[in-house]
């Protein structure tokens, strides 16, 4: 993992005394809320519908034990006891009190968190990879080229005041589990030709009111050039994105209009015209940084563990887990695992305080103390050895966090909604709750088979309902709160949007809609190999419309 | 509206004319970009500082030439929000290396005094009272460590060789420019 030195110490105090200063003047009616709201935002702070929330940075997923039982204590000291994971790979909590933020972002960097920049049309918390390191299908970890860029773009003075939010998102293998196509960038980590370490570059990708797909403006990017490079892409959108309308000011908008091949003559020529500088990475850098991610010492194991074989065969429920929450390593004897916080009929994403520290445990003592979380609102130990699964599975289990429904029709990313968000349409995570107490047979969600459902409670899309498999997107019909149900969006390498069947449903409708196409993809599908999206592909939307609206 | 320069209220020496309003035939004047073009032969014959005022959403096209000939480029911000400027200056001083007076004009806030020294501003023309007090009473907090480099190199102090190149160090307080 990453560690501060005392200069990235230095940079997080300042920058807490800083904002503990705007939070005071706040307090003691200096500044308005109006002059308050740019400020607050620049460093997590939102005024949602009850209370005051907090958004807290945690770098492209990753956290050490020490770091998630720090989250557990402000949870339990200055929240309700409980926190919720987000699609950024984020921490929200929703109940702070102003007065406490100062103490809060104090703790905080303590374990070397912070708030900065994760609200704000500034340059958002790096995403990557919630396998980074560890995935046996990697080129390389992701997570030492997102540290460079999460350094480059904290207080960058001259992309703080952007046209509006900018996310960035890197992959390090072929298998893109960052969604990186639908960010403002997104980088794959790649090889070329030579063998060489760079990036293909992803512009303009994004969700919201008009969802688009990245174009890739660069097939192979030097590794040394990766700032120099964003810098140049910054500076393009910067100067011309618009800033007449918010709905049009992302750099997805931009690409649009100014057509595929004019961005990247743009950015090509900035690049160009800036040159060598001090942003041109040295290789001994990227070395440095790469050490602090060099996996940990693991032990020369077969693949096979005859351990866990054996515990499999005594434990179905635990095969079911294997099943669907193990995924393959790169090292032999070691497995990556899934802790879902998706349990039948509970709020997509939140932890509970007990819960964080009963991870932080296992995390310690058979994770080599690294957690990740995955943009689809889980959480991962990337380092179980094979042999230890069967007690971590029942330390899991004990904790209510063993449900076995990774990838699965109830592992559903939903966004905040109506419960707490001041810009809903409509709940989301009620509706979830409904859809996973519906399928919450274990057997059918195994037949069933791989199925991303995703719910926004607006157009703004923070469920990623536009790359859900079965999107859910809820609107205002007449003051009550309906739902549209898209179908084949994705967010891997091969990204699409997804498509709206036709007319909305109720909220009382909703749960019977989502059954439908499901029962309707089990009926189509050649055979249980084919999943919900490619079966999709293959038919259209036809037979899930005639299914929906039979009887309209 | 207050002037600053390095952080000391001043008076401001130059003239803007409006327009259609005839320039004076000495001391500085600084017109819009496309007038300011249009006009040049006669405003170079005047012998006396030149400047030019950016607008809002304009870049600056058409003075790549002219730019080492002038020695203000004020830059207009209507709205806090609109960092279109912090571009401009730095394009300015790094594209053009453009040594003179960059002017940051209208909605600043106090908050963002330190990121637009960084992007390669010198003086401040703030609308904002809250700012002005700021400026004058030495109340402009900013963090002093920086993870990249920026537009006022030449006043930041680099990281030891061998760590984080891209690192700098700005004195405490921060300087005003
Ligand atoms: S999608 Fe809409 S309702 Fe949901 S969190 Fe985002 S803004 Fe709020």
């Amino acid at each position: 993992m990453y560690r501060y030195d005392e200069f990235d110490h230095a940079f997080v105090n300042e920058r807490v005394a800083e904002f503990s200063d705007q939070v005071a003047r706040r307090l003691s009616g200096e500044l308005t809320e109006d002059q308050f709201k740019p400020l607050r935002l620049m460093n997590g702070v939102y005024l949602q519908l009850h209370a005051y929330m907090l958004r807290i940075a945690i770098p492209y997923g990753t956290l050490s034990s020490r770091q998630m039982r720090r989250l557990a204590h402000i949870a339990r000291t200055y929240d309700r006891d409980y926190g919720h994971f987000t699609t950024r790979q984020n921490l929200q909590f929703n109940w702070i009190r102003l007065a406490d933020m100062p103490a809060i972002l104090k703790e905080l960097a303590e374990v070397e968190m912070h708030a900065i920049q994760t609200s704000g049309n500034c340059i958002r918390n790096v995403t990557a990879d919630h396998f980074a390191g560890a995935a046996a299908d990697e080129v390389g970890d992701p997570r030492p080229y997102a540290e460079i860029l999460r350094q480059w773009s904290s207080i960058h003075p001259e992309f703080t005041y952007l046209p509006r939010k900018f996310k960035l998102a890197v992959t390090g293998a072929p298998n893109d589990r960052a969604a990186i196509q639908v960010h403002d960038i997104g980088l794959e980590l790649k090889r070329n030709a030579k063998g060489e370490i760079g990036f293909a570059v992803f512009v303009g990708g994004g969700q919201g009111r008009t969802p688009m797909v990245a174009k890739r403006i660069r097939d192979f990017l030097p590794e040394a050039d990766l700032l120099t490079y964003c810098e140049a892409i910054l500076r393009v959108y910067n100067l011309d994105g618009r800033r007449d309308n918010k709905y049009k000011a992302r750099i997805k908008i931009l690409v649009h209009e100014m057509g595929e091949d004019e961005m990247r003559q743009a950015v090509e020529r900035e690049f160009a015209a800036i040159g060598r500088t001090a942003l041109t990475l040295p290789a001994e850098e990227i070395a440095r940084i790469q050490s602090y991610f060099a996996p940990p010492v693991l032990a020369t194991l077969p693949a096979h563990s005859d351990v866990l074989d054996k515990a499999k065969a005594a434990d179905p429920e635990l095969a079911r887990f294997l099943r669907r929450n193990l995924h393959a390593h790169r090292t032999p004897g070691y497995g990556i695992l899934t802790v879902s916080l998706k349990p039948t009929g509970l709020p997509p994403g939140d932890a509970t305080s007990a819960q964080m520290d009963v991870i932080a445990d296992i995390a310690e003592r058979y994770s080599a103390d690294e957690i990740r979380v995955s943009h689809e609102q889980n959480l991962v130990l990337p380092w179980v050895c094979l042999d230890d699964i069967p007690a971590v599975y029942a330390a899991l289990k004990r904790a209510g966090l063993a449900t076995p429904n990774a990838g699965l029709v109830t592992d559903i990313i939903a966004c905040p909604g109506l419960d707490y968000c001041a810009l809903a349409n409509a709940r989301s995570i009620p509706v979830a709750q409904r859809i996973s107490e519906r399928f919450a047979a274990l057997d059918r969600q195994e037949e069933i088979g791989e199925l991303k459902l995703k719910i926004s409670g607006c157009i703004n899309a923070c469920g990623h309902h536009h790359v859900g498999h079965i999107g859910i997107l809820g609107v205002d019909r007449k003051g009550e709160e309906f739902y549209q149900i898209t179908l084949g969006g994705s967010g891997d390498e091969t990204t699409s949007i997804g498509e709206i069947v036709g007319r909305g449903f109720s909220s009382d409708e909703v749960v019977d809609a989502v059954e439908t196409v499901v029962e309707t993809y089990l009926k189509i599908r050649t055979s249980p190999a084919e999943k919900f999206l490619d079966a999709y592909r293959r038919v259209g939307e036809a037979p899930f419309r005639e299914a929906l609206y039979a009887d309209a | 509206m207050a002037l600053f320069r390095h952080g000391v209220r001043v008076a401001d020496d130059w003239t803007f004319p409006a327009e259609g309003e005839a320039f004076p035939d000495s001391g500085p004047v600084a017109l819009p970009r496309a007038r300011l073009i249009a006009e040049w032969t006669a405003l170079e014959a005047r012998n006396a500082p030149l400047g030019v005022v950016i607008a809002s959403g304009e870049k600056l096209d058409g003075l790549e030439a002219i730019l080492p000939r002038l020695s203000l480029v004020k830059l207009v911000i209507p709205r806090y929000a609109d960092g279109r400027l912090y571009s401009i200056a730095r394009l300015l001083r790094d594209r053009y290396s453009f040594a003179g007076e960059i002017r940051a004009s209208g909605d600043v806030l106090r908050d963002q005094v330190a990121l637009l020294v960084r992007a390669g501003v010198d003086t401040f023309d703030v609308a904002h009272e809250g700012t002005a007090r700021a400026i004058e009473t030495g109340g402009i907090v900013a963090v002093t460590h920086h993870y990249q480099p920026a537009s006022n190199d030449a006043a930041e102090a680099h990281a030891a060789p061998g760590a984080r190149p891209w690192l700098r160090r700005t004195p405490v307080p921060f300087p005003l420019a």
